[in-house]
Formats: C-alpha cells, sequence, structure tokens
C-alpha cells in the first residue's frame, strides 16, 4: 500500500512539473522572441534565435522610446499606489461609520454601495469620461479619486462585513476613556482591520494596476499614459503591430509583476482566498 | 496614566445604564460624518451614481457630448434589436461564457483535488499555476495572439481567420488566466473538509470516487458557488483580452459584448446613443446573472 501511494506520487509529481513547465511555456516564449529580428517573430515564432536573428536590445530600446515605457510606468505605480491608499483609508472609516451609526441613510449608501458591484464599467465609461473632463481630473491625481469613487463599492461592502464582526464593547471603553471618534477609528479599529486592509489592497491593486478602458477614456493620453495603454499604443492605427518593440515591452511589464508576486506570495494568495470568502 | 485613572469612574458608571451609553456614541460618532463619510461619498456620487443615472437618461437621447442630448423614447433600444453585431455578440459571449466557466471550474477544481494529496513540490505548482492571474489583460492578450499565431502559422491561418480561431483562443487564454485564480479557492474549500469525515468514510469501505461525491463535493459547494459566479461575471464581462487578442476581427465576428458596446461609442459615429442602450442592457444581464446565483445559493443554504 505505501509502495503505491509512493509511486503515485512521485508519477503526480512529475505530472505536474511537465505542467509546470508548459503553463510557462507563453511567456517564455515572449522572453525568447524579445531577441530576434522584427520580421523573424511572426515568421518563425519557436525558432531558437541565432546569429542571423539575434538583435540584442535593440527590441527592448525600440520599446522604451516608441511608447514611453518607463514614464507610463512611473504614472501607473502613482496612480495605483495613490489610489489603494486613498480607496483603504476612506472607505475603511467610510464603512466604520455605516455600521455604527444605523439610520436611512447609511443603509441606503449601503445598498447602493452593494448595488455598484454588479454595475458594469461600459454602464457608466461614457458619462464618467465626460463629467471626468467637465471637473479637469483627467490627470493621475484625478484618477485616483476616479478609483476611490468606482472601487468604493466592494472596499465598503468588506469592510462593513468586518466591521459588524468587532465586538462593541472595544470602541466604546476606549470612548469612554476619552478617545475622540477619529482616535478610536485610528487606534483602536483600524489596527483590529489590518487583515481586511491587506485583503482589499490586494484585490484593488490587482484591478487598478492591470485596468485598461478606464485610464484610457479618462487620461489625458497626450501627457499621461499607463502600462496597459503604452501596450495597447504599439498596435498601430489598421491593426499593425510592431513585433519587436511589442516583445520588448511585454518582457519589461511582466518581470516587476512576477518579481513583486514572488516576494508577496504568500500575502496574494491570502487575500484572494479571504476576498472569495467574503465576496 | 493619570488622566485615565480620573476618567475610570465614570466609565464604571456609563457601563451601569447601557442604554443611554449606546446612545451617546451613536451620537459622538454621527457629528463626524463630513470626515468619516463625505470623501468616499462625494467620489462614489461622482464617479458611480451620476454616470449611472446620466447613462440610463442618455440611453433615451440622441446625442454625441451630454449637453446636446435629446429625448427620443425607446428608439434606441429598438436599433439594438436591428444591430446584427449585437445579436451576434449576445450568442458569441453567452457561448464564450458557458465553455469557458465550465473548463476552468472542472480543471481548477480537478488540480486541487490533486494538489491537496502532500504531494512533492506542492507550494511550487500552486505558485506557477496562479501566475498568470497578476498580468494584465492587454499584455495576456498580446503573448497568446504571439503564441497562438505561431502555432496556426503551421497550418498557414491566423487567430483573425475565423470567429472560431478566436473563440478558442480566448477560451485558451481564460483557463491560463483563470485555472490559477480558482484553484486557491478551491485548495482553501477543500483544506476544510474535516479530515475524520474522510476518514470515517474510508472506514466504512467507500471507494476514492463515492468519497469525492458524497462527502467532498457536498462540502466545497459554497467554493464551488463563489468559483462559478466569478467566472461567470469575469467571462460574461471580458473585454482587454478580447481587445488585445483578436480586437473583434474578422470584421467584428469575435465581438464579445463589452467590445461590442465599445466599438458602437467610439467606432461609429452617430451612434452613441444605441451604444449607451446596449450598455444598459448589458447590465441588465449581468443583473440577471448575479441574481440568479445569488438566489440560487440562498436556497440551497436553506436547505442544509
Amino acid at each position: 500500500m505505501g509502495k503505491k501511494n509512493a509511486a503515485q506520487n512521485t508519477a503526480m509529481t512529475i505530472f505536474f512539473s511537465l505542467l509546470s513547465i508548459l503553463w510557462l511555456c507563453p511567456i517564455a516564449l515572449v522572453v525568447l522572441n524579445s531577441f530576434k529580428k522584427k520580421a523573424y517573430i511572426s515568421r518563425r515564432p519557436f525558432a531558437i534565435p541565432t546569429d542571423k536573428m539575434f538583435v540584442g536590445l535593440e527590441n527592448y530600446i525600440n520599446g522604451i522610446e516608441k511608447t514611453g515605457f518607463f514614464e507610463a510606468f512611473g504614472w501607473t505605480l502613482f496612480i495605483t499606489i495613490g489610489s489603494v491608499f486613498i480607496i483603504i483609508l476612506c472607505t475603511s472609516m467610510c464603512a466604520w461609520y455605516i455600521v455604527r451609526v444605523k439610520n436611512t441613510f447609511t443603509s441606503i449608501f449601503y445598498y447602493l454601495c452593494l448595488f455598484s458591484m454588479i454595475v458594469p464599467f461600459q454602464m457608466v465609461m461614457f458619462p464618467l469620461s465626460k463629467i471626468v473632463n467637465m471637473l479637469k481630473l483627467n490627470t493621475p491625481w484625478g484618477l485616483i479619486i476616479v478609483y476611490l469613487g468606482f472601487g468604493a463599492g466592494l472596499s465598503v461592502f468588506m469592510f462593513t462585513g468586518f466591521v459588524k464582526s468587532i465586538p462593541l464593547e472595544i470602541e466604546e471603553a476606549a470612548m469612554i476613556d476619552g478617545c475622540t471618534p477619529i482616535h478610536t477609528f485610528f487606534d483602536v479599529v483600524l489596527p483590529i482591520m489590518k487583515p481586511t486592509c491587506v485583503t482589499v489592497a490586494i484585490l484593488q491593486t490587482m484591478w487598478i494596476w492591470n485596468d485598461y478602458l478606464l485610464p484610457y477614456l479618462n487620461l489625458d493620453m497626450k501627457r499621461f499614459k499607463t502600462v496597459s495603454i503604452a501596450i495597447q499604443y504599439l498596435r498601430g492605427g489598421y491593426g499593425s503591430i510592431d513585433m519587436g518593440a511589442m516583445m520588448g515591452v511585454l518582457v519589461l511589464a511582466i518581470i516587476p509583476i512576477i518579481i513583486f508576486y514572488l516576494f508577496c506570495q504568500k500575502y496574494i494568495i491570502e487575500g484572494v482566498v479571504a476576498g472569495a470568502v467574503k465576496g | 496614566m493619570g488622566q485615565m485613572h480620573g476618567i475610570c469612574p465614570i466609565a464604571v458608571i456609563v457601563y451601569i445604564i447601557p442604554g443611554k451609553e449606546e446612545k451617546s456614541m451613536d451620537k459622538a460618532i454621527k457629528r463626524y460624518f463630513p470626515i468619516f463619510v463625505l470623501p468616499t461619498l462625494l467620489a462614489f456620487t461622482m464617479g458611480f451614481i451620476a454616470p449611472f443615472l446620466v447613462g440610463v437618461w442618455l440611453s433615451f437621447c440622441k446625442f454625441t457630448t451630454i449637453n446636446d442630448a435629446t429625448f427620443i423614447g425607446f428608439s434606441n433600444y429598438a436599433k439594438i434589436l436591428t444591430d446584427g453585431t449585437f445579436v451576434h455578440a449576445l450568442w458569441y459571449t453567452s457561448l464564450f461564457t458557458i465553455v469557458s466557466v465550465v473548463f476552468i471550474n472542472f480543471f481548477a477544481f480537478a488540480i486541487a483535488l490533486l494538489l491537496t494529496r502532500k504531494i512533492k513540490g506542492t507550494n511550487l505548482f500552486r505558485t506557477v499555476f496562479f501566475m498568470p492571474n497578476l498580468i494584465g489583460g492587454i499584455i495576456l492578450g498580446y503573448v497568446w495572439s504571439l503564441l497562438l499565431n505561431g502555432i496556426l502559422l503551421q497550418v498557414e491561418r491566423t487567430l483573425t481567420y475565423s470567429s472560431v480561431y478566436g473563440f478558442w483562443g480566448l477560451v485558451i487564454l481564460m483557463c491560463w488566466q483563470q485555472i490559477g485564480y480558482m484553484m486557491i479557492i478551491y485548495i482553501a474549500g477543500i483544506q476544510n473538509v474535516p479530515g475524520d469525515l474522510v476518514e470515517a468514510a474510508k472506514i466504512d469501505g467507500a471507494t476514492n470516487w463515492q468519497i469525492l461525491k458524497n462527502v467532498t463535493l457536498p462540502m466545497v459547494m459554497p467554493s464551488i458557488t463563489i468559483c462559478t459566479f466569478l467566472t461567470l461575471t469575469n467571462s460574461f464581462k471580458l473585454f482587454d483580452q478580447n481587445l488585445a487578442l483578436t480586437n473583434g476581427e474578422p470584421s467584428n465576428m469575435s465581438e464579445l459584448l463589452a467590445l461590442n458596446i465599445f466599438s458602437t461609442f467610439y467606432g461609429r459615429a452617430g451612434w452613441e446613443g444605441v451604444g449607451q442602450a446596449k450598455a444598459v442592457v448589458f447590465f441588465i444581464l449581468v443583473g440577471i446573472i448575479a441574481v440568479t446565483q445569488n438566489v440560487l445559493t440562498r436556497r440551497k443554504e436553506i436547505e442544509q
């Protein structure tokens, strides 16, 4: 019995090792092609670059120049970090208030947040982009406010779910000791909410970092781009793509994500599980 | 510290009369409305409530910007029905959603089942399978268009040769991206199945298949519900991957609903109103899916 199990397990390990390698193939293929001459990428995508095909870093340099990649990367970083920070700060405060102060207004607001979670972006994209233009919010700073508005639903929902489980006595004790609501929130409630903050931060980061349509419609693209916009920008007016530059930029866009993932893997996976259970 | 001692007796007194004290706390927080709620409320109004209401109104108007909108009743909605691309996109999206939901959940569950058997290297495999999730839809689309076009090159075709290729390309892409995510949720669900329950079944002589069917599956039902919901809405609302992989080609035949709405808005002058009406229909469809799923889940929970 034991021997059979061991053999089975080894077979499984081999099977999953092969599957894992297969899983990584698409990315490996992009890396491989990023070192090839443009013409060979679409004609011979699976060939190992020989001397004739090899171009060194030309694709990377070309791609960076064409898209303004590093600038786009910087703005994406700015928008993501700014939005996630503001979302966590504002919606956690808001959620606490909603749960602790019960009246018609807060319950309407709560149900509106729930409602907003099922509304697809296409429903609001046109009016939103007009409103954003009118209010001159078409900058990375403005986009942070837009993300707070559009991302509020999910975050408020998740935070309220958690606040409901915090026993009231803890806060009461703090208030009775003379804490203002602001102190109570930041010194007592927020530290307890830390796991939920991590979950919300991860879900929102995954969404905002990769989002394409919202920044595409709302950013003033002459001045600002995000990584997704920069990549899509390489598709020319009539669908022609500079494959060389594309490969270089794809690799540059993927590598930081993988590094980030390897460092924060534990939190990301825990966050996904926690988010799924509540969502 | 001294300060706290001074307040303590009052605290004791207030604790004795809980009803009054609770109200005062409520009141104390209430005054802080501008700090706690107002920022989110303003952003939410600007980013969601206002655009939503304007969007509903605009679906009954003819317009190119918000200012020049004139009310025309239901004619935008009537136009949707005569627009063949929308009906095609609706079928294409429905079929795509069904196929990808089945594939993703089947493989994610199967992998989760095998990976919870204490195989060597489980953590590494989990890491690899989950990784594609973090990569954005636009990037994924171009990564896969390279790979799939490369394969189709062997038979001298491209992804945009027919909408069938685009369809399976999208299914494969979505499987690659989403299996890892759903697998993580299934693994968490399977690990929550009490070990003694499985042991008891084994002692009673149940086969592996019987254990799976009668013990594991019912116990992970909540995970199945969540994953079905997530894959359902993800596939139905898919946009970025569709845009990058085929851009709807050939001639809008591989367009999913979200991309169809987008190209109606921004690709056909004078059709903005129809685009908005399509978006309202799209929203209603997503709403129906979400509500149906919710009702079904509730019913199951009550049964248990």
